[in-house]
């Protein structure tokens, strides 16, 4: 199976104040357990279930995904800077498996 | 008495009905959302409340190429502060095996509420974006997308 990898884009400096967008992917097939392989068998379902964004320790949100989202499943969304810190990413799969990234931003 | 004539139809007819008959069989063995279900989701999530579009602002393309990734972006009217944010905004397709394509939860420290991702529509349907805001009020708009090649596998 291909390797799950996720990727994010997030500026590394900002003004305070500053509305910055932030990108993330990550590669992932969304198996959405109706599609069949080569031979005619239906791949089981495998989703990312959740993905979740943390700034310095607090959520600042999440999306509940379902099979009907995209394979590597890509969010934009927008962050209010007011200090410097550490963005936390996570995306959790249906089994409960869990990938993350972080990224630092400073404020200058 | 009154007699009823049945009106005699050909082999090529009676072959054709047959035709129609299997091939209704066979697609209705794939289940779809449909309107209704995506209505009775979109009370749900509203408890009934009627929202309107004018906060709104939905990205959507009129013809999908491709259906296993359609764009899909949204700009919702906020100034999303402590007191006055969009809580939720959720996506929904009445064409797709089932209604919900995601959730977003939002919080103030966005400072801003629009967001964009990509999502699987198996053929061509309405898709609604309801945005439930912090004051209990609920905004709800859709558009129809006209998708060339479903996105659904199989």
């Amino acid at each position: 199976m291909a390797k799950v990898k996720p990727r994010v884009k997030v500026p590394n400096t900002a003004e305070a104040g500053e509305i910055i967008e932030i990108k993330t992917l990550i590669s992932h097939p969304m198996h959405s357990g109706r599609a069949v392989d080569g031979d005619g068998n239906l791949i089981p379902r495998k989703i990312i279930k959740s993905f979740h964004v943390s700034f310095n320790g607090t959520e600042v949100m999440s999306v509940n995904l379902k099979p009907s989202v995209s394979a590597n499943p890509f969010f934009t969304f927008p962050f209010k800077v007011t200090e410097s810190g550490t963005f936390d990413f996570l995306w959790v799969e249906d089994d409960g498996t869990e990938y993350k990234k972080s990224e630092e931003i400073s404020v200058g | 008495m009154q007699t009823l004539v049945l009106k005699p139809i050909s082999r090529r007819q009676a072959l054709s009905y047959l035709g129609v008959a299997a091939a209704s069989l066979t697609f209705s063995r794939i289940a779809f959302a449909g309107p209704d279900e995506v209505k009775a989701r979109i009370n749900d999530i509203t408890n009934g409340a009627a929202g309107d579009n004018t906060r709104i602002t939905l990205d959507l393309p009129e013809i999908a190429e491709n259906g296993n990734a359609v764009k899909v972006a949204f700009d919702i009217d906020s100034p999303m502060t402590q007191d006055n944010y969009v809580k939720a905004v959720h996506i929904l397709a009445d064409g797709n095996p089932e209604p919900d394509v995601a959730t977003f939860n939002f919080t103030p420290h966005m400072g801003a509420c629009h967001a964009s991702t990509r999502m699987r529509l198996s053929k061509t349907q309405n898709v609604h974006v309801i945005a439930a805001f912090s004051d209990g009020s609920f905004g709800n708009a859709s558009a129809l997308v006209k998708v060339t090649i479903g996105g659904c596998g199989g």
